[in-house]
């Protein structure tokens, strides 16, 4: 028969699969973000930092509390980073092991990031799309009290709660929830305006779908690409306000201990030689945000193509 | 415009109003006094000292009273730790100091942020720009308290260039170092929102009109794309001012530089409220009256927006 060749089955079939595989949003945008060198190269080592904190306690000699009597006797001296002693970062000024501390300290911020950006990613989308969605007087009303709450500086926020409710680590957490949501909302709000009154909405709403499912199901997943966004560059945002009150003295308190504190202890100390203890928690701290300014720039690239 | 700029003005008053609501109540309802101690004070004493900063009035008369004595008399009232000074004295004494070395970074950080971005930009993809770029990244990923630090430990500890602290009514040598550690970061992000806003405008129709009318390079980027680049610039204003103002609370703790931080921080420590009160209110006060002249200007600047 006609066209019944090998080579016109082979070439229908190739065309065929072509049809099938097509190219999503995403797929388009994890190709975009993987192509990214920068990004790329930082989320490897974002990842090392991550894998550091979960295998590195198993090659601690020293827990993050027991004080190294010796070592605390001449920190200068028998305190510095060695692996002879066990103390691969030194000890701090109490003679406690700088290498478990760190290792605690990172994790903390990393989970004061995580946390914080995704009590902002829930409470942030679901407020701004609540108001964007329904429009109006309520959301007037919704985004004065938004605009209120803004017009404190975020630190001083976190500052009063912590005094007002005592400091612990709950405490910490709620106090950067309370605070990250706010331009959250604001940015999935806008969004949320612009899309409701497009085609598909209508049409949506045209075939009768309820209004709860348009926002679920219509939304929802095109707000996805700024919420990511966003929430990425959330992060290093909240390890940032976390450390700066934490240098001030007013954030996690002892023996929890995060980067921040730990760069305050060391900067009060450096003038005595014992430079590592700056050192250490600082070059953590600068690695952990660079890299995560250049994931959140790649994200961005990749998720919001038209903003180049 | 008139319309406009009285318009937000009269919206900022309840803001401010509900402001100083919700810290007063917030700070109200907190478990322990600023007289609470380890060793219980007699109940008559206690009683006396209540009823001499008013706290035995119920609360509607106690915040009215607040309230009123701020609007009228722009009293913040006694501190609950200092006998003999009230939250006027300690906002006069530090305020000014505060305001100096901010004010200063934020002349430093624009200027030097701007000329960056610019020059980034109108370099694009030359070793300029990247070098610009390089320096914005890094600078914005060293906030005051990492600033503050390295530099002590440079030009106090290894070079003995600089003194580590105090302030000497504002002497140079004893400014260098705050303004630095307080300008170095959000000068990053200024850079690096001056290169994109100006890249995007130089990128646009009407400049691409402009060169094909044959204009020089130079009349272009002044005359054509310098205002509309700036905007962006104008709205992240806002952001530096309160940026400025929290920083200024580790700068004044770290350098010692007698500002209001250092007496933020330690009513925040003694639980001092009044004191922790009237500052917030300052901070979110001016934070306010900022973001209105931020709008206004934006405004004024943006030939796109008709009010």
């Amino acid at each position: 028969m006609f066209g019944r060749s090998e080579k016109h089955m082979a070439l229908a079939e190739r065309t065929a699969e072509q049809a099938i595989h097509g190219r999503s949003l995403w797929k388009d945008a994890g190709d975009r973000f993987v192509r990214n060198k920068a990004a790329m190269v930082c989320l490897a080592i974002l990842a090392c930092i991550v894998l550091f904190t979960i295998i590195g306690p198993l090659f601690a000699v020293w827990d993050n509390e027991t004080i190294d009597w010796t070592a605390m006797g001449d920190v200068r001296g028998l305190g510095a980073p060695s692996v002879e002693s066990g103390h691969f970062f030194g000890v701090d000024d109490l003679g406690r092991d700088l290498y478990s501390r760190v290792i605690q300290a990172t994790t903390t911020s990393l989970l004061v990031g995580l946390i914080g950006a995704a009590m902002a990613l829930f409470v942030g989308t679901l407020y701004g799309i609540t108001a964007g969605y329904l429009g109006g007087r309520i959301d007037g009303l919704m985004m004065r009290f938004v605009d209120i709450l803004l017009a404190i500086p975020a630190t001083l926020v976190i500052i009063l709660l912590l005094v007002v409710a005592g400091r612990s680590f709950i405490m910490l957490f709620v106090a950067l929830g309370a605070v990250s949501w706010l331009s959250m909302s604001r940015i999935v709000r806008g969004q949320t305006l612009t899309l409701k009154n497009r085609e598909f909405i209508e049409a949506a709403r045209a075939a009768g779908v309820g209004e709860f499912t348009i926002m679920l199901r219509h939304i929802l997943p095109n707000l996805l690409g700024v919420v990511i966004v966003y929430t990425s560059l959330l992060v290093p945002e909240m390890i940032l306000a976390e450390s700066f009150i934490s240098f001030l003295g007013l954030g996690i308190s002892e023996p929890y201990t995060s980067l921040g504190a730990l760069i305050a202890e060391g900067a009060g100390t450096m003038a005595y030689g014992t430079i590592w203890q700056l050192a250490f928690p600082l070059f953590f701290y600068v690695t952990i945000i660079i890299t995560m300014f250049f994931i959140g720039d790649g994200l961005r690239d990749a998720l919001d193509p038209k903003d180049r | 415009m008139l319309g406009y700029t009285l318009r937000r003005l009269f919206a900022a008053v309840p803001t401010m109003i509900l402001l100083i609501a919700a810290s007063f109540v917030l700070i109200h309802v907190a478990p322990g006094g600023p007289f609470t101690s380890e060793r219980p004070l007699p109940p008559q004493v206690l009683a006396n000292i209540e009823a001499r900063y008013g706290l035995d009035q119920p609360m509607w008369k106690q915040f009215w009273d607040y309230l009123s004595n701020i609007v009228f008399h722009f009293d913040f009232g006694p501190s609950f730790k200092f006998k003999d000074r009230d939250v006027n004295d300690i906002i006069a004494q530090g305020f000014p100091i505060s305001l100096t070395y901010g004010f200063l970074s934020f002349l430093v950080a624009s200027a030097i942020g701007i000329s960056l971005g610019i020059a980034a930009a109108i370099r694009h993809n030359t070793w300029i720009d990247y070098f610009a770029v390089s320096l914005g990244i890094a600078a914005q990923a060293l906030p005051n308290f990492i600033m503050g630090p390295i530099l002590i430990l440079i030009f106090t500890l290894q070079l003995g260039w600089l003194p580590g602290g105090g302030w000497n009514g504002g002497a140079w040598p004893y400014l260098i170092m705050p303004v630095i550690a307080l300008s170095t970061s959000y000068m990053g992000s200024i850079a690096r929102i001056t290169r994109s806003s100006m890249l995007e405008v130089l990128n646009s129709n009407y400049i691409r009109t402009a060169r094909a009318k044959g204009i020089a390079e130079r009349h272009v980027i002044w005359k054509h794309a310098l205002k509309p680049t700036l905007l962006p610039v104008i709205s992240y204003l806002g952001p530096v001012f309160v940026y400025v103002l929290t920083g200024s609370v580790f700068v004044d703790i770290y350098f010692s530089t007698g500002g209001l931080g250092q007496a933020y921080v330690g009513s925040a420590l003694s639980r001092d409220y009044s004191v922790l009160l009237g500052v917030t209110i300052l901070y979110g006060g001016l934070t306010i009256v900022v973001n209105l002249i931020t709008d206004l200007a934006y405004a004024w600047f943006d030939p796109k927006i008709r009010y």
